[in-house]
């Protein structure tokens, strides 16, 4: 089971939400936690896994051959991201435009074209105190690729999972989205089977939340909602949720020590443990709609 | 020689456009004879790389040298790799492609020797 939980703008408590949800599924699932905030992973500042592996991710890069080129330009004209360009008898090269797709590679008539690995980004992964399989990608500092990460980061695979003392358990996988509503958010998306949505009941709360709406819409998936910081605002976001028939699952109320216990690094179900039970509720929520 | 300047409209009298890769159209001047043509920017529905596709179709087109507002770091190095001469005028004074060929002619325009903005993320 694939959960993604999105929330369109940063700062509404999504990474409170996903955190805390895979503190409770670890009682019964085994769980992958997948940081797809390539931009600024944050998870690991409240889930404190060890981090034991990294890897880097690349994107493959064509560097040409200036004997054997003979400036014919289709390498030019084939690339939709327009960073290789033939000028006269140069051939220009923008790796930081460059999608890695292969597509110049494969048309140029001279065999010009070789492939370089550029690096864009790191995974890490490691496990958390409670078995937890953890890992997020980095992008790195100037990059502005994050998908090809996210791409390798859905690929992993723990090698070894936690030894369970008890009887096999059922995988779950939880992806915490970066915000936003644009490609990364798509790719984070696609595969899953549910979207938990993180949102805050103001004007630019249900502005974000309609955008990340539409993508899921796109690909179909069941979907629900967690309102943080409910009661600051207005009821629009229940209005909007009805007219969506989109459930609104759990609602977190803005509490001073919440706050101030996930400053300190702590996630919503240690810092404040009646919402063990909430949070509980929810996943069981979720799993019904998931096997709807 | 050819000069493109980048333009909002149809015609060698419409406005100056100070945007290099998402300008409306290219207006291509021959500065010897005065005859001029235009060509719709291609690079004005790319989500990516605007900067370099103009340039390229400038190069294209045959252009020695242009005038625009900007030039973005690829656009420049995609501009000086074709020997394109470059050159900078303000999109703040409502002058036409005209008045600009004026310009060009009496030696006014600044030329860019280095790209003016660090340019836009790529996506
Ligand atoms: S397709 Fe190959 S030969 Fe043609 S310009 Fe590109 S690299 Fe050169
Ligand atoms: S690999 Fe793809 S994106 Fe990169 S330059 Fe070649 S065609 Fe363009």
């Amino acid at each position: 089971m694939r959960i993604v939980v999105a929330s369109g703008k940063g700062g509404t408590g999504k990474t409170t939400v996903s955190t805390s949800l895979a503190q409770v599924a670890a009682e019964a699932y085994s769980v992958r936690f997948l940081d797809c905030d390539v931009e600024a992973p944050n998870a690991a500042l409240f889930l404190h896994p060890a981090l034991a592996t990294q890897r880097e991710v690349g994107i493959l890069v064509p560097r040409v051959d200036t004997q054997a080129c003979t400036h014919c330009g289709k390498c030019a004209e084939v690339c939709q991201f327009h960073a290789i360009a033939v000028v006269g008898q140069t051939v220009l090269v923008f790796d930081d435009l460059c999608h890695g797709c292969g597509s110049c590679t494969l048309i140029c008539p001279e065999q010009a074209i070789s492939e370089q690995l550029s690096v864009i980004g790191v995974i890490d992964t490691g496990l958390t105190p409670e078995g937890i399989a953890f890992a997020q990608g980095v992008m790195n500092v100037g990059q502005a690729m994050g998908v090809p990460i996210l791409r390798e980061l859905k690929k992993w695979t723990p090698e070894a999972m936690p030894a369970t003392c008890d009887a096999p358990r059922q995988p779950l996988e939880i992806r915490d989205a970066p915000p936003g509503a644009s490609c990364p958010v798509v790719e984070t998306m696609r595969g899953a089977e549910f979207v938990l949505f993180v949102t805050e009941p103001t004007p630019f709360g249900l502005h974000d939340l309609k955008q990340v709406a539409a993508i899921a819409r796109e690909f179909d998936l069941p979907a629900g909602v967690v309102i943080n910081r409910d009661g600051i605002g207005d009821d629009a976001i229940d209005t909007y949720c009805a007219v969506q028939n989109l459930p609104i699952l759990l609602r977190i109320p803005l509490e001073r020590r919440i706050a101030e216990a996930l400053a300190s690094g702590q996630t919503l179900v240690d810092a404040a443990p009646e919402y063990r039970t909430l949070f509980k509720d929810l996943l069981e929520r979720i799993v019904a709609r998931m096997n709807a | 020689m050819k000069l493109a300047i980048s333009i909002t409209g149809q015609t060698l009298d419409s406005p100056f456009d100070a945007r290099f890769g998402r300008a409306a159209s290219f207006c291509l001047v021959d500065t010897d004879t005065g005859s001029w043509t235009v060509h719709a920017n291609p690079a004005l529905s790319a989500s990516g790389g605007a900067g370099v596709q103009a340039a390229q179709f400038i190069a294209q087109l045959g252009a020695q040298a242009i005038v625009s507002g900007a030039y973005g770091p690829k656009a420049y190095t995609t501009l000086a790799a074709a020997n394109i001469q470059r050159f900078l005028a303000s999109g703040h004074d409502g002058r036409t492609a005209a008045d600009i060929l004026t310009a060009f002619k009496s030696g006014h325009l600044a030329t860019a020797d280095d790209a003016t903005h660090g340019g836009h993320h790529g996506g």
